[in-house]
């Protein structure tokens, strides 16, 4: 491989090639490309961290493991368990409960937010510094911040009984749910925020001349310029959105541990809890492919609404 | 000319400020006051004496030894990002074929992959490999995880490199590793740079690998420091506060001295 010399490379290829054809003609000389050896390094070591385990858990489905003997085969065994696995199935729909939630709450406030610090006055600077420090902590030290802000006894509960009551927000499913929901808003709003602002500001000031010339107050403008022109973005932040949804784990483990009871026990925790709690690594495998299949299904959306497979085009992308 | 609803806006953005404005302020007194004023007063009062007891009472509880834990995972991963991601970018950039195309495509598909599907897998090929409670264990999955975002990046810069330069080169007949070095690496500063900070925060802020591929107090990176912190003394808030401003002091000095660059880091986790 690492003699691969880059003729026959070039050879092969069929759509780019013009350009470079004509680039040589111009210049006699035959463009050097790097083969394929050079890609080798990377390859080998996403396919062994990333691919190989990926591979590896639909395996290990098929298993009976406790983590400390070889895993033995096991057939459909742990398929036809999470069929009829009633928390499995609530795992579920507390996943979709919680993404749609967070991506209700974080979409306009991140487009309002973004639009509003995408203008150019000089306080804003100051203030988006401030807006953008969640983004500086880790998710576990979020989560262990806003549990400790949310403490019945010692927190802001404490001290504030007319807004909270006895203030046991995690006691009770629907409390519990949204501070999860909240703790997500308050911690990736800013992140969206920043994609928006980004947006925002590439929109062609000429839009906004043609449409005040019209007549077209803030608000109008608003809506028929700044969000039909955000659409592409609205798209792309979502999604990513609903991939870091499913996915919620740090803030479940620190503030609810699943509870009170099962109440917020989503898949990719009930994945956690079974496969290193309960020593199930083979029930925990198929819990951990649904999430593979359900993020794979969402990553083909992305690759095809968001044009990243148009790897030609040179204006795309970053 | 007004071109933005700023009424509605502006409004949304000083509740925002409150909610990040609040915790934060929770946050700083709390750490600089003793558990008894703390816990008398509450933590919306302003603190009557100020100490630096939390932090001193952390660092004397391992949180040194975590820090230093942390700084080496997070050092390693940014050296193997660094060496293995610009020639791969470099060559599905520049190279001709169908293997790279079919290499770019594996790692965009890598992309929506999250850490936690991999996660029992992990356990058992560490495990296999010896290197459980290892911070090599940690390293690794961390850095691998890092690739498909960080290609995305340096291949989107190096795309933007023109033809004429890499004709210029190959007038003077220079193989590629020669136009990788002279070339492609001084023009993509910009996005070496993203990708540096991308993978270090990755690493830093990394809470799932070190949960379940480590165990032992000399092997603990700070974010696990801090859960098991919440978990054995969550009633001491300050000292527990003190620990989450230790924690992410290094990305704070980053903000503070190297904003822009950070920003595109952070980015860096939308791939955009």
């Amino acid at each position: 491989m690492t003699t691969t010399s880059p003729a026959p490379a070039a050879a092969q290829d069929g759509q780019a090639r013009r350009p470079a054809r004509r680039a040589a003609r111009r210049s006699g000389t035959a463009v050097t490309r790097p083969g394929f050896a050079w890609a080798v390094p990377a390859t080998l070591f996403f396919a062994l961290f990333a691919i190989l385990p990926l591979v590896l858990v639909a395996v290990l489905s098929f298993t009976d493991w406790d983590g400390l003997d070889a895993p033995a085969f096991a057939g459909l065994d742990n398929w036809r368990a999470l069929l009829h696995d009633h928390t499995m199935i609530q795992s579920l729909w507390l996943s979709v409960l919680i993404t749609v939630l967070g991506v209700a709450v974080q979409t306009p406030l991140s487009i309002l937010l973004g639009v509003w610090a995408a203008g150019k006055q000089r306080n804003r600077a100051v203030l988006s510094a401030v807006f953008f420090v969640p983004l500086l902590l880790s998710a576990t030290a979020v989560s262990v911040l806003w549990r400790a802000m949310l403490d019945p006894n010692f927190g802001v509960p404490a001290q504030a009984r007319w807004l909270f009551g006895n203030g046991n927000l995690l006691g009770m499913q629907s409390g519990a749910i949204g501070v999860l929901v909240f703790v997500g808003a308050w911690q990736y709003t800013p992140f969206h925020t920043l994609i928006y602002q980004g947006a925002t500001r590439a929109i062609p000031e000429v839009l906004y001349q043609a449409a005040a010339l019209d007549g077209a107050g803030t608000v109008r403008q608003f809506f028929h310029i700044t969000l039909p022109q955000l659409r592409n973005t609205m798209v792309t932040s979502m999604i990513l959105m609903v991939v870091g949804g499913l996915t919620t784990f740090d803030t479940v483990l620190i503030l609810t541990q699943g509870g009170p009871g099962t109440d917020t026990t989503i898949s990719a925790y009930y994945m956690y809890q079974q496969a290193f709690k309960n020593f199930d690594y083979g029930g925990g495998s198929a819990i951990a492919l649904v999430l593979v299949l359900v993020a794979t299904v969402i990553s083909l959306v992305v690759v095809r609404v968001s044009g990243y497979d148009k790897m030609r085009s040179s204006s795309e992308g970053l | 000319m007004r071109r933005y609803p700023n009424f509605l806006a502006g409004l949304g953005s000083l509740v925002w400020l409150f909610l990040v404005g609040l915790p934060l302020y929770v946050m700083l007194t709390a750490t600089l006051r003793s558990r008894t004023d703390y816990s008398t007063n509450g933590p919306l009062s302003f603190p009557k004496h100020f100490t630096l007891h939390n932090y001193t009472q952390d660092f004397s509880n391992g949180f040194g030894r975590y820090f230093l834990n942390t700084l080496v995972v997070s050092a390693a991963v940014v050296a193997i990002v660094l060496l293995l991601v610009p020639p791969l970018s470099y060559a599905i950039v520049r190279g001709r074929g169908r293997v790279t195309t079919g290499v770019f495509r594996l790692f965009l598909l890598g992309l929506a992959v999250p850490a936690q599907a991999v996660i029992v897998p992990m356990f058992y090929v560490i495990n296999r490999a010896g290197l459980y409670d290892n911070l090599a264990g940690v390293i690794l999955p961390t850095a691998a995880f890092c690739l498909p975002v960080s290609a995305l990046v340096l291949t989107g810069v190096m795309r933007e490199i023109t033809p004429d330069l890499y004709e210029a080169m190959a007038m003077d007949g220079a193989p590629p590793w020669r136009v990788f070095f002279q070339l492609v690496v001084p023009l993509s500063k910009g996005g070496l740079s993203t990708i540096v900070v991308f993978s270090a925060l990755q690493a830093w802020n990394g809470f799932l690998f070190p949960l379940v591929l480590t165990q032992s107090d000399s092997s603990k990176v700070i974010t696990l420091g801090l859960y098991d912190f919440q978990t054995e003394h969550g009633v001491d808030i300050p000292g527990l506060l003190a620990a989450v401003v230790l924690s992410m002091l290094p990305i704070l000095i980053v903000y503070l001295f190297a904003r822009r660059a950070l920003v595109q880091g952070l980015m860096g986790v939308g791939g955009k």
